[in-house]
């Protein structure tokens, strides 16, 4: 089992409803009950959910005992997105550069 | 973003072995698979970044054959990847093993026309998700500034 955070961040995201539920927190804390609304699933269902991702460090859960709201915690999100941006930029960079050689190999064929 | 404007690249990861990303191309496929398996066209557009050359660029297009890039930058840093062929369907698809850093995996390039207009949807699909976990984090050297719109897109991405 992998045990770096970045991998840690990937396999709390690998799963669609904590995927929403970050998705949803991005908008501001929820309680449970509130982030549990929009899926066919227990609470204990979603409590299991919000644990892993209270694990990976990706939200804080409140203290006041009956609430508990949960906060999205960004960090390990940005480390998530500086590794897609670095990806990104060699992509990006080099089809940008493959748009104009297109043209160059268009005009050599003809 | 203006809707007239080329989306740019799109990345996803569709499972937690995968990475995707899906782009367009204003030419045909034939000359877009052309310039994605002929080493004297790509070694003049697989560069990254401002500052890389790339000074090996072999390529025994059949199935079973080898590939092999090297990457140079001002500084003598390289970095090598190498792979074996797998699927060559031209102009539509072409699949082949990816080997770099002790992690193999599996590339995957769809080609689709429409209008003259190409669309690639490439995939690299690793054997297990700590290797694509490993492979990702070891883009995290270099780091970058961001902001938070990208992680929207991120989720968005990968929902």
């Amino acid at each position: 089992m992998a045990t770096d955070p970045l991998s840690t961040t990937f396999a709390a995201l690998a799963d669609p409803t904590r995927r929403a539920i970050l998705a949803r927190l991005v908008d501001g804390p929820a309680t449970v009950t509130e982030l549990s609304a929009p899926f066919a699933m227990s609470g204990p269902a979603i409590s299991k959910h919000l644990r892993v991702l209270e694990r990976a460090g990706l939200i804080t859960r409140g203290r006041e005992a009956q609430w508990r709201p949960c906060r999205l915690q960004a960090t390990p999100l940005q480390e998530v997105t500086e590794w897609a941006e670095h990806f990104r930029r060699f992509w990006d960079a080099s089809y940008a550069r493959l748009d104009d050689y297109l043209e160059q190999m268009k005009d050599d064929e003809s | 973003m203006n809707p007239t404007t080329t989306p740019g690249t799109v990345f996803s990861m569709p499972s937690d072995r995968e990475v995707a990303w899906t782009r367009t191309f204003a030419a045909p496929r034939e000359r877009v698979f052309r310039a994605f398996t002929e080493p004297e066209h790509v070694r003049r557009w697989l560069l990254g970044p401002e500052g890389w050359t790339m000074p090996v660029c072999e390529m025994d297009l059949r199935v079973g054959g080898g590939w092999r890039y090297v990457w140079r930058n001002g500084d003598g840093v390289e970095f090598a990847i190498q792979g074996v062929f797998r699927e060559i369907e031209r102009p539509a698809r072409l699949v082949y093993t990816e080997s770099m850093m002790g992690s193999e995996a599996l590339q995957t390039i769809v080609l689709t026309e429409e209008d003259g207009v190409t669309t690639m949807v490439s995939s690299l699909l690793y054997g297990s998700p700590a290797e694509r976990d490993a492979a990702v984090a070891t883009g995290m050297a270099e780091g970058s500034s961001q902001s938070y719109d990208r992680l929207a897109e991120v989720l968005a991405a990968a929902s």
